[in-house]
């Protein structure tokens, strides 16, 4: 009996995602299979790659164009197969956008029930997910033979990268009938890290007042070599676009540390960004609620604190 | 065509959550409960591929105990044209949500499954997945766009880090995101109409779907609470702050 991890990549690199859903596998304390599912040009890199992850004991990889947009129709069957051919009493994937599409749609096919958002595993069979964004932790045990699991990759940290020597195996998929067609993606072509997956994230609020100003969040995230989000009320009020947007109702973040400018911190945004390891509230108002979730409050005018504390920032590295 | 849109009943989303004393799970007594909002957006695009001519008919599907007929009677006071009820007092996990849509896409016979992306409750994000996977049909989650055109769809969907745009054949399971569209009041009128239009009931067992728990809840709580955080005046005490907290 062993664990199946469904690896992200991107067709030529894994992503860090798949170091924390390793993490997570390797709790369970069972041999680790890593699925590869994708097009690439380089198989054998890649291979290599998730090969020498620490503790990895198999690395299965099915190159088919099929697999290359990871489209749910294709990988969720080739995940069942190998869940038969590795005899898995576990699969996980990282609670990523594309985790959350396949996995569910994999456990309808094996039968049984699918858990999201994994914080703890508890034992093989018990898990802790948050429910209510949040605002409560279940604690829950799957009586399925087959638990099927994506985590929250803020919840496990990443395992090394080096240091492993899985063997790797060629698998074939069978061929899909796939209804669905891939036109295009517009993704953000940004050297910042990807919003969910940032160590840092700085947020702006309604208090910075125009679409102009958040040129000072991004240039402390960039100091910080983070990543730049919003309230709602700064998505609605017209400032950023709203894939930017933390809180209940848009992206669930935990960095390491999380900067909150200009940010009142209404329920729905704490729901967000309430687990992030650090919390810094820079904002002149003293009532506001973010000062009941942060570690740092820093009350002043975020116009003239934000210039400053990148400055600070890059000065302090400098030396 | 036709449209399957399911609609399920959660606390209010402007509802503070309260975990029971005994950790059974969270405070219901005497706590309004409304319609998942990401079920509301679900509905008001099956509307309004209706009001394009691309829909016949929508019928609105809710699960649960009694009281799951006002949800119901609001989806048809929003517009929609029939109502089926599953009757069950049992806790349903989305793998039997999506087994008993799929009993009742036998019947109906859907081009069409249009579900919220997750309910605000469990936030499992799982139902429309599942039930595309049973189905054999393709999916698209968390969609931020749909158009027909030449019996196709054509979808684009929230991602991590943007959007991707994808084509569908029919029939389709599609899941619906935030930025979809802004749901529709009902209006007066409407709910009076909504108390006429005919609703079916089904349970299950008459489904023939087994809906014995697969995952048992242990326990609920509270999410940990956080230590008062500490004022600083300055920005170089911030920065010593970060520093002591190791994050810089």
């Amino acid at each position: 009996y062993s664990t199946l991890v469904l690896g992200e990549h991107d067709n030529s690199q894994l992503l860090p995602s798949t170091l924390s859903a390793v993490t997570a596998a390797k709790q369970l304390g069972k041999e680790v299979n890593i699925l590869l599912a994708g097009s690439f040009k380089d198989a054998g890199a890649i291979s290599k790659q998730a090969a020498a992850i620490a503790g990895v004991n198999r690395v299965l990889v099915a190159n088919n164009a099929q697999y290359e947009h990871a489209t749910p129709e294709s990988v969720s069957p080739l995940l069942k197969k190998c869940q038969d051919k590795v005899k898995a009493t576990h699969i996980i994937a990282p609670s990523t956008a594309s985790g959350k599409n396949i996995l569910p749609r994999t456990a309808a096919l094996l039968d049984v029930s699918a858990i999201s958002d994994v914080m703890k595993i508890q034992s093989e069979d018990t898990f802790v997910r948050p429910i209510y964004a949040g605002n409560a932790l279940s604690t829950v045990k799957s009586n399925d033979p087959i638990k099927v699991l994506t985590i929250r990759t803020t919840a496990f940290d990443k395992c090394a990268d080096n240091g492993g020597s899985a063997e790797i195996e060629d698998i074939d998929g069978d061929a899909s009938e796939i209804h669905t067609k891939w036109i295009s993606e517009d993704t953000k072509k940004s050297a910042r890290p990807e919003l969910t997956a940032a160590n840092v994230v700085v947020s702006g609020g309604r208090g910075l007042k125009s679409s102009e100003n958040f040129k000072l969040i991004e240039e402390l995230a960039d100091e910080l070599n983070g990543a730049v989000g919003a309230s709602r009320a700064a998505v609605d009020a017209g400032y950023v676009s709203n894939d930017l947007q933390v809180g209940q109702t848009g992206k669930i973040v935990a960095p390491q540390l999380y900067i909150a400018v200009g940010i009142s911190g209404a329920i729905q945004h704490l729901a967000g960004m309430k687990d992030s390891k650090v919390i810094v509230s820079i904002n002149k108002d003293t009532e506001a609620p973010i000062a009941q979730v942060a570690d740092l409050i820093l009350t002043k005018d975020l116009f003239e604190a934000v210039p400053q504390l990148t400055k600070a920032i890059k000065d302090s590295r400098g030396k | 065509m036709k449209a399957i849109v399911g609609v399920k009943r959660v606390i209010d989303y402007a509802q503070r959550i309260r975990v029971k004393a005994d950790k059974t799970g969270v405070e219901t007594v005497g706590v309004k409960m409304s319609m998942n909002p990401f079920d509301e957006i679900a509905v008001e695009e099956a509307l309004r591929l209706k009001e394009k001519g691309h829909v016949k008919e929508v019928v609105a599907v809710t699960m649960g105990p009694q009281q799951n007929q006002q949800i119901l009677l609001n989806a048809m006071a929003m517009g929609a044209d029939r109502g089926i009820h599953v009757l069950t007092d049992a806790p349903l996990e989305p793998i039997h949500v999506a087994k008993l849509f799929k009993k009742i896409a036998e019947t109906e016979k859907p081009d069409l499954f249009i579900l919220g992306k997750q309910a605000i409750d469990d936030d499992s994000n799982q139902t429309g997945q599942m039930l595309a996977g049973l189905l054999n049909w393709p999916q698209a989650t968390n969609i931020s766009k749909v158009e027909v055109e030449g019996g196709k769809l054509k979808i684009t969907r929230e991602i991590d880090g943007g959007l991707q745009n994808l084509e569908s054949s029919l029939p389709a399971v599609l899941t619906a995101d935030l930025r979809l569209n802004e749901p529709r009041f009902a209006t007066l009128p409407n709910i009076m109409k909504a108390k006429k239009k005919p609703t079916d009931k089904k349970t299950p067992e008459e489904l023939g779907v087994d809906v014995n728990p697969r995952i048992q809840t242990i326990k609920v709580d509270e999410p940990p609470v956080r230590q008062a955080g500490k004022k600083v005046e300055t920005v170089e005490e911030l920065l010593e702050g970060l520093k002591k907290l190791g994050v810089i």
